[in-house]
């Protein structure tokens, strides 16, 4: 079964390349582009058909390595 | 006084701290990150460099190597620890030290010589150092140390920040702050201050025609308090 993650940088954390990637956009005419925060995206392929087993081992993984929570948050989708 | 170098894939600055270590009397060992156990050791050093190839986040593979475990119980049972750079990196991520390091503010990869504060000598370290002020080298594009709120405050009220970067006069605000880290940080302690972690690369300053010797300062001191 494949568990997909999205981990983000807690508000107010700094994101100088989501700035970045911001006033590039806003350089090439994408005037209306107000924020951009940049993030990571997962797919797990985990041995399991019970999903619910399956996204409780992935929150466990997401806790322990893949999200660092003093400055991220996750989300499984 | 005996010490031993964890090695990860990617680490290159384990073989310069191997020479500074030596020069100034420590028995040094090289460990591989594979290995289940630590030679007997009054020392270990994670090095800089970029284990892993930084992948995920710095530091957050090598803190899930075999090796680990073993750091981690030295640590805890009172063993110097040092992490410098990539070190300090892992060290964040195994929880021994608090906050994270996050890229530098403006993006870019810095490596120039840079002024620190010692900001506390109550410690194996840096007790009886005769400087306040040290110039050494730092080389990192995450560098930008970070911790929420009350991590900071506990930081302060224990005396566990280590080393802030400053001018050479010892000013300490934004324009001597390379990489954006809060309150300057360059360095910390864990709560009982067997733990430390720094950017700067003291293994870089121990040669007086190539460097600089302030790095001198601070390896011959950890032996000196250790006698």
């Amino acid at each position: 079964m494949k568990i997909k993650v999205i981990v983000t940088l807690k508000n107010g954390v700094l994101d100088p390349q989501g700035k970045a990637i911001q006033q590039t956009l806003n350089g090439m005419n994408f005037g209306n582009v107000e924020d951009v925060r940049q993030g990571k995206y997962f797919e797990i392929e985990v041995k399991e058909k019970d999903e619910k087993k399956a996204k409780s081992l992935v929150d466990d993984m997401c806790k322990k390595l893949l999200a660092n929570l003093v400055i991220e948050d996750y989300k499984i989708v | 006084m005996r010490s031993s170098v964890i090695i990860f894939p990617g680490s290159n600055c384990d073989r310069d701290m191997d020479v500074a270590l030596r020069k100034f009397g420590f028995k040094n060992q090289m460990v591989w990150h594979n290995d289940k156990s630590i030679p007997k050791s009054d020392l270990i050093v994670l090095p800089g460099g970029f284990s892993y190839g930084d992948y995920l986040r710095c530091g957050s593979i090598a803190s899930k190597s075999k090796i680990i475990k073993s750091v981690i119980d030295f640590a805890n049972s009172g063993g110097l620890v040092l992490g410098i750079c990539n070190g300090f990196q892992i060290l964040t991520e195994t929880g021994l030290l608090k906050g994270i390091l996050q890229q530098n503010k403006f993006l870019n990869f810095i490596c120039r010589n840079v002024f620190v504060k010692v900001k506390d000598k109550q410690n194996k370290y840096f007790k009886d150092l005769k400087k306040d002020l040290l110039e050494l080298h730092i080389a990192h594009n995450e560098g930008n140390y970070f911790c929420s709120d009350d991590e900071l405050k506990s930081l302060e009220d224990n005396n566990q920040i280590a080393v802030t970067y400053c001018g050479e006069d010892g000013t300490e605000d934004e324009t001597t702050n390379p990489n954006g880290a809060i309150k300057n940080i360059a360095g910390i302690f864990n709560n009982n201050k067997n733990v430390l972690g720094m950017m700067p690369h003291p293994e870089r300053m121990i040669d007086k025609y190539l460097s600089g010797e302030d790095g001198s300062l601070f390896f011959k001191n950890i032996i000196d308090n250790f006698k």
